[in-house]
């Protein structure tokens, strides 16, 4: 524990808290990103980015390695991928234009068919003469052990401007993101937003390669945007939520990986992340699991209370079993399913709700429709005081009684 | 009814109230909602036997979830569907459901053949293939609605019009007793409407049922004998004579539909139609 | 052909050919429900399976890692429909949420426990070990007729045959429910072929798929099999039946040209040694969906067609 609070603290060596700043701010870079390409509908397009890096990682490799004798120089390395990543995703594009194939066939295609180029470039690496392979497969599954000083800084630079470009493109992208038509009347190319988007997306696919490797980069663009999904509906809110936890879990799973060898950092990130994510979705005041399933059940139970008066006060017979546990439970049925005093009252009353609101429907037909909770809440909830009062002046008694 | 039926148990385990009648599709206060906002309130509907149904209402009145709640396709908050005075799912093999036909990718490798002996699911039965017994029941199907010479022709080179008509051969194929179509006239051309119309009277007067969504209020006269109004909650049902008014309209639509339209509608009561 | 080829070729070969039509069989339905990454998702997903069943049994008996995989993957698919559901978010970042998760629990649980006895690693569950797979005794043709040697066979040989029996099986006995449900989910529902349990039965068979070809060939070809051989029989006809024998020939083909390209394509360009047969047989598969994609009968769909009329 000791050791993990040195850590958490940046008291673990210059190279441990600068791992740990970089990566906190590629998550929050990552998180960014994602939340406007998750409201695109595109997440799994980062995926085929990802592994689409591949095979650009390795013919980098195999260039700077017969030029130099060494084919680890990061930029060089991030240049490669960028190039492959690039070539892919307009392959997606492609075939998704030119072809009946849908979106996930051609995601699914590139990245499996590029992932497997790359792994036959892999294996001409490991026959080139040149030592100094070992570098290149720790991109797989990312490490940050033994990463160079100048490796982590030009990861911290590189997350740093991208998401200073985010920050800067977070107008359009929102335009995009809601309202594709409204956007483009506004004079916003929604071709060269996409561009963009699609473009800053790969280049923290890049440079989260090391750091989180390219089977698990995919996860800090896609679940701090759906974990923040659960806080708020509002774009913007949004994309600050997913990067302070794309940021967290990025900064708590480099900070557990210095801990010790068996810790690889991508799967600590992620996990982290997952357990962010799991938090938000059963505890989220808005649409969290526990919030919605007592919801649900309040509703259901408005529902079947609402339709179990109303078939008391016309004396129709109830044979819903969960209809009759919910008038039993609130008292207005005795065991045998005669009504009580309390029944008879609230049959009563919301029958005169349903007057009100049958003469409102008549009265104001379309508002009605547009109503919310139409039917099942008690108008004196749903409307304003005076409209409720005009509604009951007009009410004849002989309709209450009904 | 040959002997009274007490007590049934639905397919999710509530005691039901004991049948009505054995009309073809008797539901009672089905609710059912998309989160919290209810799309169906409380509705009731006895459908006659031997009747065709018009079902009528503005956009989002929930007509299709109606026709989903009542086939188990969507859940329902509450309320209790009986087909023929058993559960639904005992007499599955009467009814036959004609989806949207925006519902299914048509880029689907099949024939209109294929499609509609999709519809003889039942007839054919569990791990046996279909036969030349069965193509040759799905052609007189696709004859039925004049598209003989289209069977081999893949489902996505057919016009809107033409793939309408598959879907109804494929609901022929059922032989069904109950006839449930979704805005079967959607985006149809007008020759298509003629010939759908025109097999589901035949159908009618075979002493079968048939119940449409249907959108284009012009034509609910001509088509039907019995209308179920409905936005959310039930507004109106019966006989189309005396159910389809002006005011019945007005309530159902609101002032979504312009005065002088509803009186046009309603003006269109000729003793003919109102059998 | 010299006994060398006997020993040290045909059995890999036919391993990544059986590999490659159970993949591609299967992938036929899940590229037509556009599901074709659920085939990615479960293809990640076997590694924590696999790695979960050793630690419960403590073997990598196949029996153990057909059931751990079949788990995970139906574990994925349920969280995945849960996430979809609660989330109100599209399937693809509710897939993306799932299986990097279960894919990093596999990779962290791999480095914490000891596995050195055994062959498992994460590169090795990504691209396998085809080359691997040699069959010693079969000193040459004749050997094929020598029980003694046909003992020797690696044993993901019978065992991919008999998944590529079991699938085809699945597939020939329950067509009509596969083929209903996949084009129209609600009549499905209606005239009660069970499109629910058919769907989740898919699954199933996705994940026996998966896990049976990714012991032998790993992850990668995988998910390439699934995915490129039926999409490019989805451009090359418009009848199911026809699509499936499509997808059959171009993994057959993938499969062969692959291997044959990774084990002497290098010797031919003067190079020492061999590359990635795995790699190799997901690029021609790459290569193939490429050609179909530019000369296909069928690439432009109908509503393509129709744009540019």
């Amino acid at each position: 524990m000791n050791a993990f609070l040195t850590a958490l603290l940046l008291q673990a060596g210059y190279n441990t808290a600068l791992v740990s700043i970089g990566a906190a701010v590629l998550g929050a870079s990552a998180g960014a990103i994602g939340t406007f390409v998750l409201l695109r509908k595109r997440s799994l397009v980062s995926d085929a980015i990802s592994h689409a890096t591949l095979p650009g990682l390795g013919l980098a490799f195999i260039v700077m390695a017969s030029l130099t004798g060494d084919g680890r120089w990061i930029a060089g390395l991030m240049i490669g991928a960028a190039a492959s990543a690039g070539l892919g995703l307009i392959l997606v594009e492609w075939i998704g234009r030119r072809t009946r194939l849908t979106e996930d066939a051609a995601i699914g295609a590139v990245l499996s068919v590029f992932f497997g180029f790359g792994i036959v470039l892999l294996t001409v690496i490991q026959s080139l003469e040149t030592g100094r392979q070992a570098g290149i497969s720790s991109y797989l599954v990312g490490s940050t052990a033994g990463m160079l000083r100048s490796e982590a800084e030009t990861i911290a630079v590189a997350a740093l401007l991208s998401g200073a470009a985010i920050f800067m493109l977070r107008r359009p992208f929102t335009l995009v993101c809601f309202d594709q038509e409204y956007a483009a009347v506004r004079g916003i190319s929604v071709r060269a937003t996409d561009l963009a988007m699609m473009g800053l997306l790969l280049a923290i696919t890049v440079i989260g390669l090391k750091v989180a490797g390219l089977v698990l980069i995919v996860a800090l663009t896609i679940i701090p945007p759906v974990a923040a999904r659960f806080w708020t509906d509002r774009p913007e809110p949004m994309v600050l939520i997913a990067a302070a936890l794309g940021a967290v879990a990025a900064y708590l799973g480099a900070v557990i990986s210095s801990l010790d060898r068996g810790l690889p950092t991508g799967a600590l990130i992620v996990l982290v992340a997952f357990v962010l994510f799991l938090a938000s979705m059963l505890l989220s005041p808005r649409r969290g699991l526990l919030a919605s399933a007592l919801k649900r059940l309040a509703f259901q139970t408005e529902v079947h209370k609402r339709q179990g008066l109303i078939a008391l006060a016309r004396g129709e017979a109830i044979y819903d079993a969960f209809t009759l546990r919910v008038l039993k439970r609130k008292g207005f049925i005795r065991a045998d399913g005669v009504a009580t005093l309390a029944g008879r009252g609230a049959a009563a009353e919301v029958m005169r709700d349903e007057a009100r609101w049958s003469l409102y429907r008549k009265l104001f037909p379309d508002e009605a429709a547009n109503a919310p909770h139409h039917g099942v809440t008690p108008i004196a909830e749903t409307l304003p005081a005076d409209i409720v009062a005009e509604l009951d002046r007009r009410l004849v008694p002989h309709e209450v009684a009904s | 009814m040959t002997e009274p039926a007490p007590q049934l148990v639905t397919h999710n385990g509530r005691t039901l109230a004991p049948a009505p009648s054995d009309s073809p599709l008797a539901i009672t206060g089905m609710t059912v909602s998309y989160g919290e906002k209810p799309v169906l309130f409380s509705v009731d509907f006895v459908t006659p036997a031997g009747s065709m149904v018009a079902i009528v209402g503005p956009n989002g009145a929930g007509k299709s979830t109606l026709i989903k709640a009542a086939l188990g396709i969507v859940p329902r908050v509450s309320g209790e569907v009986t087909a023929f005075g058993r559960p639904y799912i005992e007499v599955r093999h009467r009814i036959a459901y004609v989806p949207q036909r925006a519902s299914v990718d048509w880029e689907f490798p099949a024939t209109a053949l294929d499609v509609v002996i999709m519809g003889l699911y039942r007839e054919i039965g569990f791990l046996r293939f279909a036969g030349r017994r069965h193509r040759q029941k799905a052609l007189e199907c696709l004859e039925r609605v004049g598209m003989a010479s289209f069977a081999h022709r893949q489902i996505g080179q057919l016009s809107g019009g033409q793939q309408q008509r598959v879907f109804l051969a494929r609901a022929l194929a059922q032989d069904a007793d109950l006839y449930i179509m979704d805005e079967p006239f959607a985006g149809v051309d007008a020759a298509t409407e003629r010939a759908i119309v025109s097999v589901l009277k035949d159908l009618n007067a075979q002493g079968r049922t048939v119940i449409c969504v249907h959108h284009d209020l012009s034509t609910v006269r001509d088509y039907f004998d019995q209308v179920l109004l409905l936005n959310v909650r039930r507004i109106a049902a019966g006989p189309v004579a005396t159910t389809f008014t002006a005011e019945n309209l007005q309530a159902t639509y609101g002032g979504r539909l312009a005065a002088t339209q509803v009186e046009a509608l309603a003006s269109t009561v000729t003793p003919a139609n109102a059998s | 052909m010299s006994s060398e080829f006997v020993q040290l070729s045909l059995v890999p070969m036919l391993i990544g050919t059986l590999a490659s039509v159970t993949c591609a069989l299967v992938g036929n339905f899940l590229v037509l429900r556009r599901q074709s990454l659920i085939g990615d998702a479960v293809a990640h997903v076997a590694l924590p399976g696999i790695v979960g069943a050793f630690l419960v049994t403590g073997t990598l008996a196949a029996s153990a890692m057909l059931i751990g995989a079949a788990l995970a993957a139906i574990i994925a698919v349920l969280l995945i429909e849960l996430i979809r559901k609660i989330g109100k978010v599209e399937p693809g970042a509710a897939m993306g949420v799932v299986f990097t998760t279960l894919f990093a629990a596999g990779v962290l649980l791999l480095e914490r426990t000891d596995t050195s006895k055994v062959h498992l690693d994460v590169e090795h569950a990504l691209y396998g070990n085809l080359e691997s797979l040699i069959w010693l005794a079969g000193e040459s043709w004749s050997s094929l007729a020598d029980p003694a040697a046909l003992a020797e066979l690696p044993a993901q040989l019978p065992r991919l045959a008999i998944v590529l029996l079991v699938i085809a099986g699945f597939i020939t006995i329950f067509w009509k429910e596969l083929v209903i449900s996949t084009f129209d989910a609600a009549f499905a529902e209606s005239i009660g072929a069970r499109p629910g349990l058919t769907s989740y039965a898919l699954i199933v068979m996705v994940a026996v798929a998966a896990v049976a070809a990714f012991d032998a060939v790993g992850s990668i070809i995988v998910i390439a099999m699934f995915i490129c051989p039926p999409a490019a029989a989805r451009l090359m006809t418009d009848r199911m039946g026809p699509q499936m024998a499509w997808s059959v020939l171009f993994a057959v083909l993938s499969a062969v040209l692959g291997y044959v390209l990774a084990g002497y394509g290098p010797l031919w360009l003067g190079a020492r040694s061999s590359v990635s047969a795995a790699g190799m047989i997901a690029t021609v598969s790459g290569l193939i969906l490429f050609s179909c994609c530019l000369f296909g009968p069928r690439r432009r769909g109908v509503k393509i067609a129709a744009n540019q009329a």
